[in-house]
């Protein structure tokens, strides 16, 4: 069974709902069935939102019959990440401490993509409050990636990437603190979008580490990705990090035209790389040349330092925000406790997963006394430094470009034994939030075993139109 | 750098975390192996660098002030609606303090 979403993109879908070729409600049903149908092969999704999925199909519907515009996602079938809050609809942040929370409202993505037509199918899966690389910290199961079933989506955003592979929803949302757009992007063979922090609105994303946390979208390609982009951008006055920055007409970037761009390749970033990984890269790049980029090398020096002063900052940050989940406010609370503080204590133990521990403990261990200066200054010092390399580059280049990952999606279970090595992977993802410079992956290959390879473009603050430009040029260059 | 499991203790109460005997040892293992990686900051001179908390953008101190206006917000029943526990529209918490 092929799906319904099969070969349309956002312009279709609008174009076939204004030409009467097909009602939004009649497509939303399909897409529904398909998704619900496909589901069990993945785990991608944890919670169908029918009712609130054919209402908004309806009311575009409605308005396309009354002659009114229907918005700029009329009718896309669209997936949002389980810690982004959607008031009426169950919002896990896959844990079992919130496997019943309710919200009591929406987040502002979620109200403008609503407002631009949009359709939201479910909620996705992923690492528990957004903590790791494989989707494998979920306390609701694992995702699979429809790539290769025995293999790992990446994580955190698993569930967000995988639907858009398996085409069970046209786009999604997912959030990005140290690359959990970009890394499961790389490994399904989408499109995924880390904004530059402040473009998206965080009102609504559960707080993991709040100075590195993005909201971005994923699309079968880059111009599904920054229409995306473009209806949930933006500054909203319910997030002061929100950038009062207008937002561009990201589409009309999307010429094909690169010729002249001066593309930064940071040598840093090509050490310790799995060869098919750098050879699939490396004819990106090469590919780039022959639309007329002028590549040259660069240098990152601080990029070694990054996983040490992500894995600081962003625990750090981390252990601050989980306090609250102590058994008063959301949902669940230890049954055996006697005392305030056994409720605390106990309701936390029962009700996190390992790795969520573990990031709490790391976070509570580098801000204790005696510790502060030696971790978390130390390691907000090392972020000023990554932050200067791109400064530094940036006033020579227009763009880098970069692996991802540095191997494809690896085997379940490969490497949930050892926390240290699944941070390292992180090395060429967690530059870019550091930073907070726009980053995505557009995918550049498959390795001889069919599994996908991403290309990554960083570009400068604010420059998401650089960015997808070339992601945009790329794409149909190799197609 | 190695942690040990008094440390990991020690650790556990400031973060309000019951670890098991079980977890103890465990976290003791997987967090001395990554501070023995974050031990590699020590490598980079930082005398002269300014501490970056967050990313910032050239923007007036006052951009995203706003009136303090009264404005709707949740309800009480929102409000408390996914509290275990809840009494009269107020969180219930076991005691705190004995009479």
């Amino acid at each position: 069974m092929s799906s319904p979403l099969h070969g349309l993109s956002i312009d279709s879908i609008r174009a076939g709902l204004l030409g009467k070729k097909f009602s939004a409600e009649e497509f939303t049903r399909q897409a529904l069935a398909f998704a619900e149908a496909e589901n069990p092969k993945t785990n991608a999704y944890l919670t169908f939102s029918q009712e609130r999925a054919l209402a908004a199909a309806k009311a575009v519907d409605a308005k396309i019959a009354s002659g009114k515009d229907p918005g700029a996602l009329a009718g896309v079938p669209i997936a949002v990440k389980d810690v982004i809050l959607t008031r009426g609809l169950r919002t896990t942040c896959a844990s079992k401490l919130l496997a019943n929370y309710i919200p009591p409202y929406d987040a502002t993505a979620v109200i403008r993509l609503e407002q631009a037509g949009g359709v939201i199918l479910g909620k996705t899966n992923c690492d528990e409050f957004a903590m790791g690389s494989s989707n494998e910290n979920s306390a609701f199961g694992p995702v699979r990636n429809p790539v290769a079933l025995d293999r790992v989506p990446g994580g955190s955003s698993g569930g967000s990437a995988a639907v858009v592979a398996q085409e069970t929803a046209l786009v999604s949302l997912g959030s990005d603190t140290g690359g959990s757009i970009r890394q499961p992007a790389s490994f399904c063979g989408i499109s995924g979008v880390t904004p530059t922090y402040g473009r998206v609105s965080r009102y609504g994303l559960t707080a993991f580490a709040s100075s590195l946390d993005h909201i971005g979208p994923f699309g079968k390609t880059t111009r599904d990705a920054a229409q995306l982009l473009e209806v949930i951008a933006g500054h909203d006055k319910m997030d002061a990090t929100s950038a009062l920055a207008p937002v561009p007409n990201y589409v009309a970037a999307l010429d094909g035209n690169v010729k002249g761009m001066k593309l930064g390749l940071p040598r840093e970033y090509f050490e310790g790389l799995a060869s098919e990984t750098g050879d699939l890269v490396m004819a990106a790049v090469e590919e780039l040349k022959k639309l007329g980029c002028e590549v040259r090398d660069i240098q990152l020096p601080h990029t070694a330092y990054a996983v040490a002063a992500y894995y600081i900052i962003a625990t750090a940050e981390a252990s601050a925000n989980l306090a609250r989940y102590d058994g008063v406010r959301y949902t669940t609370r230890a049954a055996s406790a006697g005392t305030l503080s056994d409720m605390y204590r106990q309701t936390r133990d029962e009700g996190f997963g390992d790795e969520c521990k573990r990031r709490i403990m790391l976070g509570t261990y580098v801000l204790s006394a005696g510790y502060y200066d030696a971790y978390y200054l130390k390691a907000q010092k090392a972020r000023r430094l990554i932050t200067q390399d791109f400064e530094k580059a940036f006033e020579q280049v227009d763009a880098i470009v970069a692996p991802v990952s540095p191997f494809p999606a690896f085997k379940l279970g490969e490497m949930v034994n050892d926390p240290t090595a699944m941070y390292l992977s992180d090395i060429y993802t967690v530059t870019g939030d550091l930073a907070g410079i726009p980053c995505m992956s557009v995918p550049c290959g498959l390795t001889a075993e069919g599994l996908p390879v991403g290309l990554q473009i960083l570009t400068r603050h604010f420059d998401e139109s650089t960015m997808f430009r070339i992601a945009d040029a790329y794409e149909k260059a190799s197609n | 750098m190695k942690i040990t499991e008094q440390e990991v203790r020690r650790v556990a109460d400031l973060a309000n975390l019951a670890l098991r005997d079980d977890e103890v040892a465990r976290m003791a293992l997987d967090l001395s192996g990554i501070l023995t990686h974050i031990d590699k900051l020590n490598e980079l001179d930082t005398s002269n660098v300014e501490p970056m908390a967050q990313v910032l953008f050239d923007a007036e101190e006052t951009a995203t002030l706003r009136e303090d206006q009264e404005r709707p917000t949740l309800t009480n029943a929102e409000a408390v609606g996914n509290a275990p526990v809840t009494s009269g529209g107020y969180y219930k918490v076991p005691r705190v303090i004995e009479r």
